[in-house]
């Protein structure tokens, strides 16, 4: 197991230095001046200028630059200053993190709360009204732009009806809207991924046996059925929250929430790169951490995977 | 080994999450089809899809929007840019079905015309990530060994970023507009398409017929052209048909964040962008082009869910 574990990190040790370089690379090359930017709108001089990238660093050559960016990411955690106002990137990055982990804790919840037990009931009863009217309504909603379904969800409860405020992050009722707008496209999917993976085991042959050694059905499916749906369903809550934690960002656009998504769109569109490029790489390190969690929990649930490293370790004493 | 082969299948079949409509429903199906007709032909494929109402209203919605779309600067009564400040803000009426925007635009002809953009980025970003993907998974799988492990971990990249992080940070570099939105689609779609070739070549690979190639001297691409890629091509058509979607909808999500299609043109997520201000008074200015986004995702989607039970090997048994 600790093998697994060990395996695990040192996979995703190199993965994240490559998108640091790869990012930190990308962004260099982007067309625009920095120190044009930063100096902000107006007409400066060519010596204003020329002062304004010895300050940023920017006359250095590129191989030492992005060699102290990298270091001081993976030893400070240290994203540098935007461009735009100078704030410490890390810092803007920490304070609007609590908004963006809130709507995806909350939706991730209410995702596995309502599409669980949603998806076990259509695959038990398979081709049933209740199954049809699922799949169609699932269907529906996997097709709405998670902007659309935010904006007809503000029409109706908060412009209509008045119930929930349509944008800010005072209080948790100010979460309600983001939660069910950022949760109900990817319920949807979630819902079938259940009902794929249940309907694929109530069809396997050890769900033949017990039902024959005359189990009564309820035993068969909590018992024996459902641990095994699990399995590759776990992973899919994994993928999910970890991209959820990298900012719901048409959410938070739209519910004004001042997330991490709305960190990004804003600096991409002020083209305020340092910040981008922070953003970008945080994202990355927040979805490569759930997803390291998430296949530790598999391993640690699945015995098949710890039995794979269990036998190899032995092979190896012989 | 087997059994953890198996289970990996499933987990994959379940993230594709379209999978499986109930064997009962494509019986009953089967039953319209012409039992002369040999599963896995074209002529069945055909045969299985014209027969399924969900792809007929798929078909017909395509057709009809790209149709439309086309002909809407000769059918349509007001240019899509027009602005008339006499009715601003007017109400859907038998002047203007939609009726306009804040600018006293048109929405009839901004949302058909505006059709162009989704389709064309939707469409054109899949053919990108197609080709290269199945150009990489299909290296990939052929070589296998260090060729496969580099392309692999590169493509592994990727997979670092939820896709619309990575199609935002795409979008940051390239810049903005139609041609720069389906470089930045194009590239976030290459993994998915690269990996499900590879998974088909791998099962293809150690198939009886390729060894009979590889015996009498055919030449590796030869092989790779005329024997692997033919028969790998049913899971990258559904494939294609649910990238449709999924880049239609995305560059309209990239476009309302102002990443994508810029003003004056009609993008919905642009125009959505652009009116939701008016959503508290005039709510048929977002409305309607949402309608029209989640019409054409539904239609790409449920014709790649007749593409696949069509292809479903399980039924050429």
């Amino acid at each position: 197991m600790i093998r697994y574990v060990v395996k695990r990190l040192l996979i995703m040790i190199p993965t994240l230095l490559a998108v640091g370089i790869i990012m930190f690379t990308l962004m260099n090359f982007v067309p625009g001046d920095p120190a044009q930017l930063a100096l902000g709108s107006g007409v400066h001089t060519e010596a204003e200028i020329e002062a304004k990238r010895v300050a940023l660093g920017l006359d250095r050559p590129f191989v030492v630059r992005l060699g102290e960016y990298i270091t001081n990411i993976f030893t400070k955690f240290d994203f540098g200053k935007s461009l735009i106002d100078g704030t410490d990137i890390k810092w803007e990055l920490m304070k609007r993190f609590p908004h963006t982990a809130k709507i995806a804790i909350f939706s991730i919840v209410l995702t596995v709360v309502v599409g669980l037990p949603l998806g076990i009931y259509t695959a038990v009863h398979a081709n049933s009204a209740g199954d049809r009217v699922s799949l169609f309504v699932t269907l529906l909603f996997d097709c709405m732009p998670s902007f659309w379904t935010a904006l007809m969800l503000v029409l109706l409860f908060s412009l209509k009806l008045k119930w929930f405020p349509s944008s800010g992050a005072k209080s948790l009722i100010y979460f309600v809207l983001p939660t069910i707008a950022n949760s109900l496209g990817g319920l949807a999917g979630f819902t079938r991924q259940v009902r794929a993976s249940m309907l694929e085991v109530v069809q396997s042959d050890y769900v033949t046996t017990a039902r024959s050694k005359g189990l009564p059905e309820r035993e068969v499916i909590y018992g024996h059925a459902l641990p095994n749906a699990l399995i590759p369903i776990l992973t899919v809550i994994g993928m999910r929250f970890g991209s959820m934690l990298g900012g719901a960002t048409i959410i938070e656009v739209v519910f004004s929430v001042p997330g991490i998504g709305q960190y990004l769109v804003n600096s991409i569109n002020n083209r305020d790169y340092n910040a981008c490029t922070g953003g970008i790489i945080f994202i990355a390190f927040t979805f490569a951490l759930v997803m390291l969690l998430t296949d530790l929990l598999y391993a640690f649930v699945d015995p098949r995977i710890k039995a794979q490293y269990v036998s190899s370790n032995k092979k190896k004493v012989k | 080994m087997a059994e953890e082969l198996k289970n990996k299948t499933t987990g994959h079949h379940g993230e594709g999450g379209h999978d499986g409509h109930g064997k009962g429903k494509k019986a009953k199906r089967r039953h319209h089809i012409d039992a002369s007709i040999k599963p896995g032909s074209a002529k069945y494929v055909w045969a299985s899809i014209s027969h399924n109402r969900g792809a007929q209203f798929g078909m017909i919605f395509i057709v009809l929007i790209i149709g439309l779309s086309l002909l809407s600067p000769y059918i349509c009564r007001y240019e899509y840019s027009a602005t008339d400040f006499a009715a601003m803000k007017a109400w859907p009426s038998f002047k203007h079905l939609f009726g306009t925007d804040d600018l006293g635009r048109d929405i009839l002809s901004r949302v058909l015309y505006g059709a162009r953009y989704t389709l064309v980025i939707g469409i054109l970003s899949t053919v990108l990530s197609a080709i290269l993907g199945i150009i990489m998974g299909a290296v990939a799988g052929y070589f296998g060994g260090a060729v496969d492990s580099c392309l692999m971990r590169f493509l592994d990249l990727f997979q670092a970023f939820p896709s619309l992080v990575l199609a935002m940070a795409f979008c940051a570099v390239f810049g903005t507009g139609v041609d720069k939105c389906i470089l930045a689609l194009g590239i976030t779609g290459i993994p998915g398409f690269a990996r499900l070739m590879r998974a088909n070549i791998l099962r293809i690979r150690n198939m009886e017929y390729i060894e009979s190639a590889t015996t009498i001297n055919c030449p590796t691409w030869k092989i790779i052209a005329r024997h692997i890629i033919p028969n790998a091509i049913s899971p990258i058509i559904v494939e294609i048909a649910m990238s449709i979607s999924r880049n239609g909808l995305a560059s309209s999500s990239l476009s309302f964040l102002g990443l994508g299609v810029q003003e004056p043109k009609p993008e919905w997520g642009q125009m959505l962008a652009s009116t939701r201000n008016y959503i508290r008074d005039f709510p048929y200015m977002v409305i309607i082009p949402g309608i029209f986004i989640v019409l054409t995702v539904l239609s790409f989607n449920l014709l790649g869910d007749a593409f696949r039970d069509a292809l479903d090997p399980n039924l050429k048994d």
